[in-house]
């Protein structure tokens, strides 16, 4: 809008929304706060803000005694695996639907979207039971694996959707320049798509990295990532405040920093396009 | 080489016959242009000599080679689309080598042909801007030189003025018919602008709901239209149509008038009128002329000087020999 | 609009996606329906075979199943309630000219990039808390007893971390939906005498319709298989009160080893899922194709 707004306004409505923002944002400051404190000052009452004696020793204790790094390396495999993997089998089928349309392309990716729909505990017994027979329990490969197929629906939507925003001509113009369908999709569609592919790819990163139930219930140690390290603080080590918060903002911390680049992008994938 | 021929090619989208079948012939260096309404085939048409869509029946032959299943890219051809279609990523000079390097040209070679093209079009020092960088004019011109360096046997052009303003368009018409007049290459040329048509082509093909209702000279079409529907296409403004008893009269069932075959006087003529908008363009002046007692108002150009106003009455008279006449189908008699 | 060649490979190219998705969801969902007509439990593998449909009058005559399907509804249509106008109300707020609107909108979506169970134990823990969390904190402020609020409203306490979690994704699209309504449109609702009520319910509203679909279809998506949060903070509990259907299969296969049931529970799931599905894909669909 572009009308003038009186300096008075706009400063209440700056109070306002900081106020809101900052209790939306308070859990994870607090968070973050209280990883530095000592464990005494983390469960003092009345709760004590800024003066307090900074202390890393939490970060140490916490990767020395539940060995942080190892989960965060299988969440970095499992996240980056299971979205890279998504994309090289989305970018063509997605690539199909948005050029090639047929009849049945929108049932077809209602379709997709109703397997996310699908209950995981449904099938969570059967899985079990097909990995412990195929020995992928608490492997990477096999969580990689089942990551990838729940986002698969959301990536093809997400690229679908970016991919019909570039005009047909173009790839019919390359067509005519004679390029064939891998130099098309590779010299033509995918670097005019990279916003598109590289915002599917952070969105789908993040909801891999904070997957719970699929993550928990198939991996013991060996293939666990950070949502199995939290769950261990579920109690009674989260009574521990200073070391939970640690751990709580080595998990999230990557991925809220993520997050903060990408936001912008995020949105128009985040809602198939729908939303402009 | 660049000789097309189309031999009942037809094309239907499901139930929809968009084009019933159709035969023409495309002679080598021909610069053809396809007219007609919206939605009357002739961008269907341009794509399936392009291959972009698959013919539902007949057949296409390109120098003597049926070309009818034939991929775009084994085509020989180059077409330029409406929306320019240039890849927006790649600097000009990487666009118009595009096709040079899916060919698996050398690359000096690559860069000697997009010079000497670049240098044809004017585009010498353009050619490390992207197209976003570009007017409108100049990334028309950076789609020709695409099609340029494939040194087709036939230029396809869709639209290609379509998105320019009305200056530019008239600059960008000049240059293409330059272009041809230099390569001597065919072009074939899809447009609903009748002015584009009557200027550029050596041939228009006219059509309307996918079938082709007359291919001719410019002035062919424009002096001797096959039907009713040339007739109102061809030329600016409209053709005058007056059917009914006035048409009896020139044993027609309708009969059709130039503006530009109308003259004007103020106290005697053949059918009196009352002037009603009229539009000064300054070189000449229409008139629009109503309550003729013909069932229709008349359109009629006089001299830019002439000065008539809204309400006065007028006389008209048509030159007798530029009256061309219907039969009850529409056809000439 | 295409040839029998670019038609020929995108059917080639699709086919892969398709073939794993279908495998995805019919072999694990005919399993289950397998496992729902067995005896089945991983404790005694040797006791097994046909049971005809005791394995669905087990899961359904549970005094816990009634229960679970009307928490379910509940929890999803709270935090839809919850995020759906708490997410209007600031998106509006930071529609408006303020100081700071990039950092405010950082803050606002930081809690979706919230892994959930750093969520659920954070807030269970250290909000929650009844002796010393911060809840219990300020209530000790104003001099109020100290509410358990896990023990007291477990389910409440859970739509409430739940919320915090959806609520930035509702703002964030609600948000970037008002900021392309063009403010020509209320000007001349302006012009045409009406007052800002008004025009946030003749204008806004309507062009905020179908960013509100997305929304609760996205969400619903999610919400339905909400299981983490329920893990960490109550179990479930106490008793069944904050149980969901999702956490009663949950129950069932991995804490009572019956797999048989866990199964039926499964395929009810299932079945609830696609009702819902049906309604809402219905909705959306048609709001989509606008």
């Amino acid at each position: 809008m572009s009308r003038a707004v009186t300096p008075a306004r706009k400063t209440i409505n700056t109070v306002l929304a900081w106020t809101v923002a900052l209790i939306l944002f308070f859990p994870i400051l607090w968070t973050v706060l209280t990883s530095f404190k000592p464990e005494p000052v983390a469960v003092a009452s009345p709760p004590v803000f800024l003066n307090f004696d900074w202390t890393l020793k939490n970060y140490y204790d916490v990767e020395r005694q539940r060995d942080y790094f190892d989960y965060f390396l299988n969440s970095v495999i499992i996240s980056l695996g299971s979205t890279v993997l998504g994309l090289v089998l989305a970018v063509p089928a997605a690539w199909s639907m948005a050029f090639v349309p047929g009849r049945r392309t929108k049932d077809l990716l209602m379709w997709m979207l109703s397997t996310k729909m699908m209950p995981a505990v449904g099938v969570l017994v059967p899985i079990y039971l097909i990995f412990r027979t195929l020995g992928l329990l608490d492997s990477r490969i096999g969580l990689t694996v089942v990551l990838m197929l729940i986002n698969l629906p959301i990536i093809v939507w997400m690229l679908y959707t970016y991919f019909r925003e570039i005009p047909g001509e173009i790839l019919e113009a390359a067509r005519m320049d004679g390029a064939t369908l891998s130099s098309e999709i590779i010299y033509v569609l995918t670097p005019m798509a990279l916003p598109g592919i590289a915002s599917t790819f952070l969105l789908n990163v993040i909801l891999a990295w904070n997957e719970a139930f699929w993550t928990i219930n198939l991996t013991v140690t060996d293939a666990a990532p950070l949502t199995k390290f939290i769950a261990g603080f579920s109690s009674p080590q989260g009574l521990f405040y200073a070391k939970l918060s640690a751990a709580s903002t080595m998990a999230i911390a990557p991925i809220l920093v993520l997050g903060w680049f990408s936001q912008r992008q995020l949105v128009r994938g985040l809602t198939f396009g729908a939303v402009k | 080489m660049g000789q097309i021929t189309l031999s009942g090619v037809a094309k239907r989208f499901g139930e929809a016959q968009v084009i019933p079948p159709l035969d023409l012939e495309i002679q080598d260096g021909e610069f053809v242009v396809f007219v007609g309404p919206s939605g009357c085939g002739k961008s269907t048409l341009l794509r399936l000599i392009a291959g972009l869509e698959d013919t539902t029946g007949g057949r296409i032959i390109i120098d003597g080679r049926d070309a009818t299943g034939v991929s775009p890219a084994q085509r020989g051809l180059a077409m330029v689309f409406q929306s320019y279609a240039l890849y927006p990523h790649m600097s000009v000079r990487s666009n118009i080598a595009f096709p040079l390097r899916m060919a698996g040209l050398p690359k000096a070679e690559q860069d000697r042909k997009v010079e000497a093209a670049a240098k044809v079009l004017n585009l010498t020092s353009y050619l490390d801007r992207r197209p976003g960088q570009l007017s409108g004019g100049q990334r028309q011109r950076v789609a020709i030189g695409r099609a340029i360096v494939r040194e087709p046997s036939a230029f396809l052009f869709d639209e290609p003025l379509s998105n320019l303003d009305a200056a530019l368009r008239v600059g960008m018409r000049m240059e293409i018919s330059e272009l041809h007049e230099k390569l001597r290459t065919t072009m074939i040329y899809v447009t609903h602008d009748q002015v584009e048509a009557m200027t550029m082509a050596d041939k228009i093909v006219v059509l309307n709901a996918g079938r082709i209702e007359q291919v001719g000279s410019p002035l062919d079409l424009y002096r001797s239209p096959r039907n009713i529907f040339v007739a109102g296409f061809i030329g600016s403004p409209k053709m005058n149509l007056i059917s009914g008893p006035e048409a009896q009269r020139f044993g027609a069932h309708t009969i059709g008038i130039r503006p530009e075959h109308i003259s004007v006087h103020p106290t005697m003529g053949e059918w009196r009128g009352i002037v009603g908008v009229s539009e000064h363009l300054g070189s000449d002046t229409f008139f629009h002329v109503q309550e003729t007692g013909l069932g229709a108002a008349l359109t009629v150009r006089a001299g830019g000087e002439v000065s008539l106003h809204h309400g006065d009455t007028v006389f008209l008279t048509p030159e007798p020999d530029k009256i061309h006449r219907f039969d009850q189908s529409g056809l000439r008699l | 609009m295409s040839t029998q060649a670019s038609r020929v490979a995108a059917r080639a190219m699709l086919s892969p996606t398709v073939l794993l998705l279908l495998i995805w969801m019919i072999v694990p969902l005919v399993l289950t329906l397998w496992f729902s007509f067995q005896r089945y439990n991983l404790l005694y593998p040797d006791r097994s075979g046909f049971i005809g449909l005791s394995n669905y009058l087990n899961f359904v005559s549970a005094p816990a199943f009634w229960g679970a399907i009307i928490n379910t509804f509940l929890l999803v249509g709270g935090v839809l309630l919850v995020t759906v106008v708490g997410g209007i109300g600031i998106a509006l707020l930071i529609d408006q000219p303020i100081w700071g609107q990039g950092i405010v909108r950082i803050l606002v979506i930081s809690p979706f990039f919230i892994m959930p169970p750093v969520a659920a134990l954070v807030w269970k823990n250290m909000f929650f808390n009844p002796t010393n969390g911060l809840f219990a904190e300020a209530f000790k402020l104003i001099e109020l007893r100290p509410f358990d609020f896990l023990g007291q409203a477990p389910l409440g306490s859970i739509i409430m971390i739940v919320s915090w979690e959806w609520l930035p994704f509702a703002t964030l699209i609600l948000l970037t939906a008002l900021q392309s309504l063009s403010s020509e449109q209320l000007e001349a609702a302006e012009m045409d005498g009406a007052p800002p009520v008004k025009r946030f319910w003749f204008i806004m509203l309507p062009h905020l319709a179908r960013a509100i679909t997305v929304v609760i279809l996205i969400e619903t998506i999610f919400l339905l298989g909400i299981f983490g949060e329920i893990l960490v903070t109550t179990n479930g509990g106490p008793g069944t009160s904050s149980t969901t259907l999702t956490y009663l299969v949950y129950k069932e296969a991995l804490l009572d080893f019956d797999a048989g049931t866990a199964a039926a529970g499964g395929v009810v799931a299932v079945i609830l899922a696609n009702i819902v599905a049906v309604f809402l894909m219905r909705a959306v669909g048609r709001n989509l194709d606008a």
